[in-house]
């Protein structure tokens, strides 16, 4: 009996986080990670006007650093006990795998966004009006999706390999160089630091949806042949 | 004794890249004492303008090898047979590529300097360039991982791949950051050169020149990865029959 690829995705995806909620990894050490890493933001550039204007940076900064933690550890879980090629040789759809690591990524992100969106509000007074919401909900579920994409994408190239914690960022960091540009200047609009209006942020929200998409469609088509031995 | 030997190797040149060895000599020899000697000062930027003729070359020949990566690792993963040779060319294209992006960065940032008076704007093509050489140095990066040349091909044209996807939008975003920013216009990176014919084609000379070196360097390294392979694939053999004739002795 073969699984379909959606059922594929939602039994991966909920294997992943329920390793991750068992673990308290990300609860206990990724999100006060991160969390550090806004106060040490402050720390640096000691100026509450500064820190208004450059707050939807370092939302996005601090999220794109926990990112790589993330995806490590999202297939160190797959390569300790071998069990990506246990996954491999049972006939496991790849394309299923590719979307439940994302799905999985994606929550966790998510999860870590909300506190570091909320940290920002709390540390650096940034403001939030209702319209301000509708485009940072937007902004932070497409840049999300783009970002557990390309992830997934390069953590499944990596796994395994020597030294790939120092290989992830440097394949990362230039990929999702869009996506920090696209969600800083929407976020920044969405808090209207700078006098940027809010409208002004959502053509940046199009460009992420693009990114998602593009990196979506890129991995499902490309994920099998990178995992494959 | 072994019995199995690697054969004799005499070198990587051929008929064919010797040929071409010496036109691109020639070429350079020409930009060289062209650029240097024959050419006139520009009005406006005086000596400073002879940077062009690396520069320009150098810049067009990585972007032409970062092409050449990308169109030989879809062959390799589209072809059929998935010939190997696509995927040598793809990582010798590439490894020429990042070297020229390099030169292209450094003469690129020294014209400024002197030009513009800063080394480096954020301009798009300036930024897509940057982010262009720390893609494919991640390019080569994952070439290095190991495994069988199998591994290594498909790996690395995938990534090759995904940086044809990634690049555009890097540059679409750049240039929608940068235009929403409007700071820093006195420096145009555009300074419009008047050119006079012997510029033209000293400039053009370079670029022929610059590409044909391209050619010579891609044909020699492939060849060589080519040999590493072999030699990794029959160093197994060689120690097998050197073991076995151990024991049997």
């Amino acid at each position: 009996m073969t699984m379909s690829v959606s059922r594929i995705a939602q039994a991966v995806a909920v294997k992943d986080l329920r390793i991750e909620l068992r673990s308290r990894i990300v609860t206990n050490q990724v999100l006060p990670f991160s969390g550090l890493v806004m106060v040490m933001f402050a720390f640096a550039l000691d100026s509450d006007d500064v820190l208004q204007g450059v707050a939807g940076g370092l939302v996005w900064l601090a999220t794109i650093f926990s990112l790589f933690i993330l995806v490590q550890r999202s297939f160190a879980i797959e390569v300790s006990d071998g069990a990506l090629d246990s996954l491999r040789v049972a006939g496991v759809n790849p394309q299923g795998i590719f979307l439940g690591k994302s799905i999985s990524l994606f929550v966790q992100l998510i999860a870590l966004e909300v506190v570091l969106l909320l940290t920002a509000v709390v540390l650096y007074r940034v403001s939030l009006g209702g319209a301000g919401l509708v485009l940072l909900v937007t902004c932070v579920v497409s840049a999300t999706a783009g970002l557990a994409f390309v992830g997934t994408l390069y953590g499944g190239l990596t796994a395994g390999a020597r030294g790939r914690e120092t290989l992830l960022p440097l394949l990362l960091l230039p990929v999702v160089a869009p996506v920090l540009i696209s969600a800083t200047r929407a976020t920044e609009a969405a808090f209207t630091s700078n006098g940027v209006t809010v409208s002004e942020g959502w053509p940046w929200v199009a460009v992420l949806a693009v990114f998602a998409a593009v990196f979506g469609l890129g991995g499902l088509l490309s994920f099998g042949s990178l995992i494959e031995e | 004794m072994t019995t199995t030997e690697l054969p004799a190797i005499k070198g990587v040149g051929t008929q064919a890249t010797r040929l071409y060895g010496v036109l691109a000599l020639v070429a350079l020899g020409w930009v060289f004492v062209g650029g240097l000697f024959f050419t006139p000062e520009d009005v406006v930027q005086g000596d400073a303008v002879r940077i062009m003729y690396v520069h320009v070359p150098t810049a067009w020949t990585a972007y032409l090898a970062f092409i050449v990566t990308g169109v030989a690792s879809a062959c390799w993963l589209l072809g059929k047979k998935h010939s190997m040779g696509f995927d040598r060319v793809a990582g010798a294209s590439a490894e020429v590529g990042v070297a020229f992006m390099a030169l292209t960065l450094i003469s690129g940032s020294l014209w400024g300097r002197i030009t513009w008076g800063t080394f480096w704007v954020w301009d798009p093509r300036l930024t897509t360039t940057a982010f262009l050489f720390v893609t494919y140095l991640g390019y080569l990066a994952v070439r290095g991982l190991g495994g069988s040349p199998q591994q290594r091909a498909r790996r690395s044209s995938v990534v090759a791949l995904l940086a044809v996807l990634e690049i555009p939008l890097v540059h679409f975003s750049v240039v929608l950051w940068r235009s929403l920013h409007q700071e820093a216009s006195v420096l145009s990176p555009d300074g419009d050169i008047k050119m006079d014919g012997i510029m033209l084609f000293t400039l053009l000379f370079g670029v022929f020149g610059f590409s044909v070196l391209f050619a010579w360097l891609v044909s020699h390294r492939q060849r060589i990865m080519a040999m590493h392979d072999a030699q990794r694939a029959s160093a197994l053999e060689v120690a097998m029959v050197d073991r076995l004739q151990e024991a049997s002795s």
